[in-house]
């Protein structure tokens, strides 16, 4: 019997079993960012620890930055605060820190994969939900808490609860208008919010091996809003090829070795999963959430199915029975984790070239890191959205979480490429997110209410 | 390890909150995030849905609960550990639900706010009666996986594993895994992607 890419990973990184059942697993790269790792650092700091592996530890700043106006001092003095704490706690602690300013920082979910850091068979750890979007290189990827973070910061380790793996295979072609971001909204639909939980997702058919690094990214981003921590792609050529070259790849005749061993990593064609599901790429369509988990979504052109979720109705004024298709929108923001890369940001100025966002809308692009922003600004893009009427903003998480100045305002409808509709998610306790694709987000932005992209692409 | 840190029962009064995938966002707005400490979270818990609607956070009959009582898929959302954190310092010391999310059973675990798991029917029982009765104390038995109050008992459930953690004390793992460290240094020496891919490929 074969093994699946998760139980690979995880027994070459198994450190020992722990008396609690648990297993002791070896965290390959840590990433670090301002929000929860100050109370961490400062664990460390009262028991006289040091960083274990500083060397597989690199920070950066991403979810309380502003996206413009960023000299120094913040004129925010909370979020001051904290990136001047994680420059201490940097410094004191001999991490390598990607500051504002510096050409590689970034959302920290964009930056690992962008710089070579995230390759197939690490284990990465991280104090965010999201990164299990480093799964799609077919690492083994899980957001943890702060005191996970202190535990990986003085040990390199963690003790973990084992995974099932359940594999989602996505079989035939997408429809035009139809991404990989409806391909994920359309699995959580399916599977539901909690139906992941226990599990690693693996992601595999033809309609993922034909698809980008970005696309894959994109669908490994949201396994947790699915339930599932874990979620993954078996690396291939794509996977290979997107690495060469990168700064923290390897190189010349390592590259060669490394290739060999990635390879070897895929689960075997006889693995056996715990579970196994089937989605047939030729029937989804663009799709947008109507409620308040990333779960409640219906296809643009469906109706909001009847006995939905009354609280979750009501929260966003919506009703059985209707379509999102036609909602008026506030606020378009194409950006966050799941949908700030180049690829994201080219779809959508296809879209936008020679409009204008229609006059009640605010609408903002917000690459995710720096050299997004610069590979964008070098073939125009940001002039194309900017004569649209879109704000061109610096890199960060912005307005998918209220922790900086980008936010909603109070009962606000935003079109939004992120990837949570939950309660006050974008920074107003009654602020409404309807999720969807960044080239829904552009078309939304453009006509005003919520449309179907294929109308525009098709 | 340390018995001070033996975790077996807890007792007191029980809060019912209803609804299932209650998210971290909503137990901590991401507002108070925004600060390099925990202290203070408990001020915080669940506010925007507190100042929307009356909220079991809020009722009197409730104050001073110990045992908090939930639904489906409870803590889904952000890995933020500021969510059990706030709970646990607004003095809930467990958490009995229908299911819980992977990221916030673990935070919940590490800060020692034991997570543990019922039938549906049998926690919508227990919000019944605690409705009912808001001041009979709820004792919730890791050793016994039971919870009971009076006149009602129900099994209760938790991985072994973690409720042995809670019971034995050891559920504080930074010195549990720093307890053999030339064993992770092992480990690190045999990852090809630590030592230039130069050892022959093995899986």
């Amino acid at each position: 019997m074969g093994k699946t890419l998760l139980h690979k990973v995880w027994d070459l990184h198994t450190v020992r079993p722990l008396p609690t059942g648990q297993s002791q697993l070896f965290v390959g790269l840590h990433l670090v960012h301002e929000v929860t790792s100050p109370q961490a650092f400062d664990a460390l700091r009262a028991r006289g620890w040091r960083v274990a592996f500083p060397d597989r530890t690199f920070a950066t700043v991403d979810h309380i930055v502003p996206t413009r106006e960023r000299q120094r001092p913040f004129l925010d003095v909370l979020a001051e605060d904290m990136i001047a704490t994680l420059e201490r706690n940097c410094r004191d602690f001999g991490v390598s820190l990607w500051n504002v300013g510096d050409r590689r920082q970034g959302i920290v979910h964009v930056i690992g994969p962008e710089l070579g850091l995230t390759q197939p068979g690490l284990t990465i750890a991280c104090g965010d939900s999201h990164t299990s979007t480093h799964g799609a290189f077919g690492a083994i990827a899980f957001g943890i808490g702060t005191s996970q973070v202190r535990d990986v910061l003085a040990t390199q380790c963690l003790a973990m609860e084992p995974l099932r793996v359940r594999r989602i295979r996505v079989t035939g072609r997408l429809a035009r208008g139809v991404y990989a971001k409806d391909v994920i909204l359309a699995i959580i639909r399916r599977l539901g919010v909690r139906g992941g939980v226990g599990y690693a997702y693996e992601y595999a058919g033809d309609t993922i091996a034909r698809m980008s690094m970005d696309e894959r990214m994109t669908i490994c981003n949201m396994s947790i809003e699915g339930g599932a921590r874990v979620g993954y792609v078996n690396p291939d050529e794509t996977t290979f090829a997107y690495l060469q070259g990168r700064p923290h790849a390897p190189a010349g005749e390592a590259f060669a070795r490394a290739k060999a061993w990635w390879a070897s990593l895929a689960s075997d064609s006889d693995a056996s999963y715990d579970d196994d599901v089937e989605v047939r790429a030729e029937e989804l369509t663009p799709v947008v959430t109507w409620g308040t988990n990333p779960g409640q979504s219906v296809g643009v052109e469906e109706t909001i199915p009847e006995r939905s979720d009354r609280d979750a109705l009501e929260y966003m004024g919506l009703s059985a029975g209707a379509r999102v298709k036609g909602q008026r929108i506030d606020v378009a923001f194409i950006g966050s984790c799941t949908n700030s890369r180049l690829s994201d940001l080219r779809e959508a100025a296809t879209i936008v070239r020679g409009q204008r966002v229609a006059p009640h809308v605010k609408a903002l692009v917000v690459p995710g890191s720096a050299a997004v922003q610069s590979a964008a600004e070098r073939e125009g893009l940001d002039e194309i959205f900017r004569a649209a009427g879109f704000e061109w903003r610096d890199a960060g998480c912005s307005m998918c979480l209220g922790m900086n100045p980008d936010k909603l305002e109070g009962r606000q409808v935003c079109a939004s490429s992120s990837n949570r509709n939950f309660k006050g998610r974008q920074g107003s306790p009654t602020g409404r997110t309807l999720l969807m694709s960044p080239a829904m987000v552009a078309a939304a932005a453009l006509a005003g209410e919520v449309i179907d992209v294929r109308e525009v692409v098709g | 390890m340390s018995g001070s840190l033996r975790i077996t029962a807890i007792e007191g009064p029980a809060l019912p909150l209803r609804g299932d995938d209650i998210d971290t966002d909503r137990i901590i707005p991401a507002r108070y995030l925004r600060t390099v400490s925990f202290d203070g979270l408990e001020r915080h818990v669940f506010e925007d849905d507190r100042k929307a609607a009356p909220h079991p956070f809020d009722d009197v009959r409730f104050a001073g609960a110990r045992v908090l009582l939930v639904h489906g898929n409870f803590g889904c959302g952000s890995s933020r550990e500021h969510a059990p954190q706030a709970l646990y310092r607004w003095g809930i010391r467990a958490i009995l639900g229908e299911s819980f999310s992977d990221i916030f059973f673990g935070n919940a675990a590490l800060i020692g706010l034991p997570c543990l798991t019922a039938a549906r029917a049998d926690i919508d029982a227990l919000m019944s009666f605690v409705e009912q009765h808001p001041r009979s104390a709820v004792r919730v038995d890791l050793a016994e996986l039971t919870c009971e109050s009076d006149a009602f008992v129900c099994r209760i459930e938790m991985p072994s594993a973690q409720r042995d953690a809670f019971t034995s004390g050891t559920w504080d793992t930074t010195g549990l895994l720093l307890e053999r460290f030339d064993e992770v240094r092992d480990v690190a020496t045999r990852l090809p992607y630590l030592t230039g891919f130069g050892a022959a490929p093995r899986a």
